[in-house]
C-alpha cells in the first residue's frame, strides 16, 4: 500500500518535472554537448572533419590572433561585470532603500525605474545608438548645458565605446535590482529595525548591520544574474556597435566573439565552427563556475532569521 | 435526371483527368536573396521568367543581408535549402563550395564561357577551379562628388592627389563636409582605403606582387598609402569616428557633403532618395598625372544552385535566364549596377558607362579579392587596425604589421 502511494507520488512528480527537464535538455544540455562535440573536431568550412582533441581550445588560448581576441573580449566582459555590480547594483540598492522609506511619490518612482526593463533590447540599442551619434541628443544636451567640450563620438572612440554601451545597459536594467532590493528590504521584520532605532543606531549602522545581512539572499540572486548577464553580453553590443567589436575590438565581448567565429561576419570573415564551439564551451564553463563560486561566497554571509 | 447526373459525373472526371497532370507538371522552386530592397525588381524578373516558362513557379525569399549567411548555412546543412540562391563571392563562395553545398555549373551553364575571366574569379572555387555561380554584378570603389558644389566653387575633377586634397580644402572652406565618410564601422575604413588610396600604392601592380609574395604589406609604398588615410581625416565630418554608414549616405544625399568615397552600388540609392541630387564620379588620382588613377573592383554577387536541389532542371533554367543579356540590361536599368553578364547594353545608363570607363584602370579590391579565404581574413585585420589608425591609437606601420602578421599565419608566400 505504502509502495503504491510512493509510486503514485513519483508518477506525479515525473509528470510535472518531465516537461521542464525536456526543455532544459533540448535548449541547454543538448547545445552544450553539441558545442563540446563540435569543438573536438577540425572543420573544413561548414563540414565536420577529423577528431583533433583539444586542439581548438589550444588555438583559442595560445595562438595568434585567437588568444589576443579572446582575452581582449574577456577583459571587456570583466568591465561589464565590475561596472554593473558597482554602478547598477549599487544604484539599485540605493533606490530600493530610499523607496522602502515610503518617500512621497515612491510608487510612481518605482514604476518609472522599472519601465526601461520592459523595453526591447533591440529598440533600446537602436535608439541609444541614435542618441549617441556625433550629432545626436547626448552631444546636443552637452552643448546646451555649456558642456560642449565633453561632446564625443561616444561609440566611435575606443576609450568611450564600451563604457557607453554599459551605461545604456545600466539605464535599462537598474529598475530590476531596485525592485528586488525594495521587496527584500520591505520583508525585513520591523521589530529588528525598530529595536535598532531604540538602541540609537544611525541610519548607516542600521543598514550595515541589520538590513544588509538580512537581504543577502537577494544580493546572491542579483550577483549571480549579473555574472550570467556579464558573461553572456551580446545583444546590446550587437545593436549598438555591430558584430566586429568596433572600433578595433574595443567593444568585443566573448558573446560577439563567439557569434563572429561560429557564424562568420558578412563584412569581414567566414565562420570557424571549431573555434566558435570552443568559445561556447568556455562561456558555459565560466558561467557555471563563477555562478557557483558567487553562490558559495554569498551564502556563507547569509543570516538566519 | 439520372442521365444528366451521369453526364455531369463523366464531365467532372474528365476535367479532373485533364487538370491533374497539368498541375502536377508545375515545378516549384525557392529563390533566396539578401536584397530585400530589390524584392520588387526580382518579382518582376520572376514574372518574366514564369511567363516564358509556365511549368515553373518561383517563390522569392528575401532575407536581411546581415543574417543571410547564417540562415543560408543552416538551411543548406539541413533539408530546407533553397534551389537557387544568391551567393557571396571569393572567400564567401569558398565556404559553401568547399562544404559541398553548391552545384558546379561549368557543364550545366555553357553561357559561363562568355563571361569575362576577372568577373568569374568571384564565382570560382580556388580548391577545384570549378564555377559555382553565375556572376551577377561587379562593384567599383571610387569617389562620388556633388556636381552642383563643384560648379558653384569652380572646381575641376582632380588629376593628382594634391588636386584632390585642394578640392577637399575648397569644399571645406565653403562650409560643406568635404568628405561624407566616417569610420564607426570597420568595413567603411576598408572602402575608404580601397576607393581613396588605391592609386597611391600602385594598384594592380602592387596587388600582383603581394599575391605572389614578391612584396608584403610592410612595403613602404603600401605603408605610405595607408598613412594617407590620415590626410583625409581633417576633411571628414566632425567626430567622424562615430559617423556610421547610414549617416554618410544621408549626408551626401542631403547635399551636406561634397564627396563620398564608396561603391558604385550607391548610385541607385542616392538617385532614389534625392532625384535632384546631381553627382558624378572619379577615380581618386595618384601623386602625378602620369600615375594611373585606379578604382578598386570586385565581383559582388553570384547566383548558385544548391547541390541538394530536387528541382535541378528548373533551377538550371532559371539560373540560365539570370545569365542572359535581358537580365543584365534590367540590372543596369533598374538597379543601376554594373552587370557581369557579357553583351549588356550600358548606353541607356550614362552612370554605368562612366563606371566601365573608369574600370579601364582597375585594381582588385585587395583584401576582399585576395585575402578572404582564410582566417584571420585580410579584411578583418585591416578593418579593425584601420579604425585604430583613424582614432590615433595605431600608426600606419602598426596597421600594416598587424595585417602582415595575421595573413602570414596561413599565407604561404609570406612564410618563406
Amino acid at each position: 500500500m505504502r509502495t503504491k502511494k510512493r509510486l503514485k507520488k513519483a508518477g506525479w512528480i515525473a509528470f510535472f518535472v518531465t516537461p521542464a527537464l525536456g526543455v532544459v535538455f533540448a535548449f541547454i544540455l543538448l547545445p552544450l554537448f553539441m558545442s563540446l562535440f563540435n569543438s573536438l573536431f577540425s572543420w573544413n568550412q561548414l563540414i565536420r572533419s577529423d577528431y583533433t582533441g583539444f586542439r581548438n581550445f589550444e588555438r583559442l588560448f595560445f595562438t595568434y590572433p585567437y588568444q589576443e581576441r579572446f582575452f581582449n573580449a574577456l577583459g571587456n566582459n570583466v568591465k561589464w561585470f565590475v561596472l554593473t555590480m558597482i554602478v547598477q547594483n549599487g544604484a539599485g540598492l540605493l533606490f530600493g532603500y530610499v523607496l522602502s522609506k515610503g518617500i512621497a511619490g515612491s510608487s510612481i518612482y518605482r514604476r518609472i525605474f522599472f519601465i526601461p526593463v520592459l523595453f526591447s533590447i533591440a529598440a533600446v540599442g537602436f535608439l541609444w545608438g541614435l542618441y549617441l551619434r556625433p550629432n545626436g541628443m547626448v552631444n546636443a544636451l552637452l552643448q546646451l548645458t555649456g558642456l560642449g567640450e565633453y561632446a564625443s563620438a561616444w561609440l566611435g572612440n575606443a576609450s568611450t565605446a564600451t563604457y557607453s554601451i554599459i551605461i545604456v545597459n545600466i539605464w535599462r536594467w537598474v529598475g530590476f535590482p531596485s525592485l528586488v532590493f525594495l521587496t527584500a528590504i520591505n520583508s525585513v521584520p520591523s521589530e529588528c529595525t525598530e529595536a535598532a532605532y531604540l538602541d540609537g543606531s544611525s541610519e548607516w549602522q542600521m543598514f550595515r548591520h541589520i538590513v544588509f545581512p538580512l537581504i543577502i539572499p537577494s544580493v546572491t540572486i542579483i550577483t549571480i544574474l549579473t555574472v550570467i548577464g556579464s558573461l553572456n553580453v551580446f545583444e546590446q553590443v550587437y545593436t549598438m556597435a555591430g558584430l566586429d567589436g568596433a572600433p578595433n575590438y574595443a567593444t568585443d565581448t566573448i558573446g560577439t566573439l563567439f557569434y563572429r567565429t561560429a557564424f562568420g561576419s558578412v563584412d569581414s570573415g567566414a565562420p570557424e565552427i571549431g573555434i566558435g564551439s570552443a568559445v561556447a564551451v568556455v562561456i558555459y564553463v565560466m558561467t557555471f563556475g563563477i555562478s557557483l563560486f558567487s553562490i558559495m561566497v554569498t551564502r556563507s554571509r547569509e543570516v538566519e532569521m | 435526371m439520372k442521365r444528366l447526373l451521369g453526364f455531369l459525373l463523366v464531365m467532372v472526371m474528365l476535367l479532373l483527368f485533364v487538370s491533374l497532370p497539368a498541375s502536377a507538371e508545375v515545378t516549384e522552386i525557392q529563390f533566396w536573396t539578401w536584397r530585400p530592397e530589390d524584392a520588387g525588381f526580382y518579382d518582376e524578373i520572376i514574372s518574366q521568367f514564369e511567363h516564358a516558362n509556365p511549368d515553373i513557379k518561383i517563390t522569392q525569399n528575401p532575407i536581411k543581408n546581415t543574417e543571410y549567411n547564417t540562415i543560408l548555412s543552416a538551411a543548406l546543412a539541413g533539408d530546407s535549402a533553397p534551389d537557387v540562391f544568391m551567393s557571396r563571392a571569393y572567400g564567401g563562395l569558398q565556404t559553401f563550395a568547399d562544404s559541398g553545398y553548391m552545384l558546379a555549373l561549368d557543364d550545366l551553364i555553357p553561357e559561363l564561357m562568355q563571361f569575362d575571366e576577372a568577373k568569374k574569379m568571384g564565382a570560382r572555387s580556388i580548391t577545384d577551379g570549378k564555377m559555382y555561380g553565375v556572376p551577377a554584378v561587379s562593384q567599383t570603389m571610387l569617389c562620388f562628388y556633388n556636381t552642383k558644389v563643384y560648379a558653384e566653387l569652380g572646381l575641376n575633377v582632380p588629376q593628382t592627389w594634391q588636386d584632390f586634397i585642394a578640392n577637399l580644402e575648397a569644399t571645406k572652406a565653403a562650409g560643406y563636409d568635404a568628405l561624407a565618410n566616417g569610420t564607426k564601422e570597420g568595413w567603411c575604413c576598408e572602402f575608404l582605403f580601397g576607393g581613396g588610396c588605391s592609386s597611391l600604392h600602385g594598384g594592380v601592380d602592387f596587388y600582383n606582387k603581394v599575391i605572389s609574395g614578391e612584396t608584403t604589406f610592410l612595403d613602404p609604398v603600401f605603408v605610405n598609402a595607408v598613412n594617407e588615410m590620415l590626410t583625409l581625416a581633417p576633411y571628414m565630418p566632425v567626430m567622424y569616428e562615430g559617423v556610421a554608414y547610414t549617416d554618410m549616405q544621408a549626408s551626401f544625399i542631403n547635399e551636406m557633403s561634397a564627396h563620398f568615397i564608396g561603391g558604385s552600388y550607391e548610385a541607385g540609392y542616392f538617385q532614389a532618395q534625392n532625384p535632384d541630387l546631381d553627382f558624378d564620379i572619379f577615380a581618386v588620382p595618384g601623386y602625378t598625372e602620369a600615375d594611373p588613377a585606379y578604382v578598386a573592383v570586385y565581383a559582388d554577387m553570384n547566383f548558385s544552385i544548391a547541390a541538394t536541389s530536387k528541382n535541378q532542371e528548373a533551377a538550371i533554367k532559371f539560373v540560365k535566364f539570370l545569365a542572359t543579356p535581358e537580365f543584365g540590361n534590367q540590372v543596369v536599368a533598374d538597379l543601376a549596377m554594373v552587370s557581369s553578364v557579357p553583351g549588356v547594353d550600358v548606353s541607356a545608363n550614362p552612370f554605368i558607362a562612366k563606371v566601365l570607363e573608369l574600370q579601364k584602370n582597375s585594381t582588385p579590391y585587395i583584401f576582399l579579392v585576395g585575402f578572404r579565404y582564410n582566417q584571420p581574413t585580410g579584411s578583418s585585420l585591416f578593418q579593425a587596425a584601420a579604425q585604430g589608425l583613424m582614432t590615433n591609437t595605431l600608426t600606419a606601420e602598426e596597421v600594416c604589421k598587424q595585417v602582415q602578421e595575421g595573413i602570414a599565419t596561413y599565407y604561404e608566400p609570406f612564410q618563406k
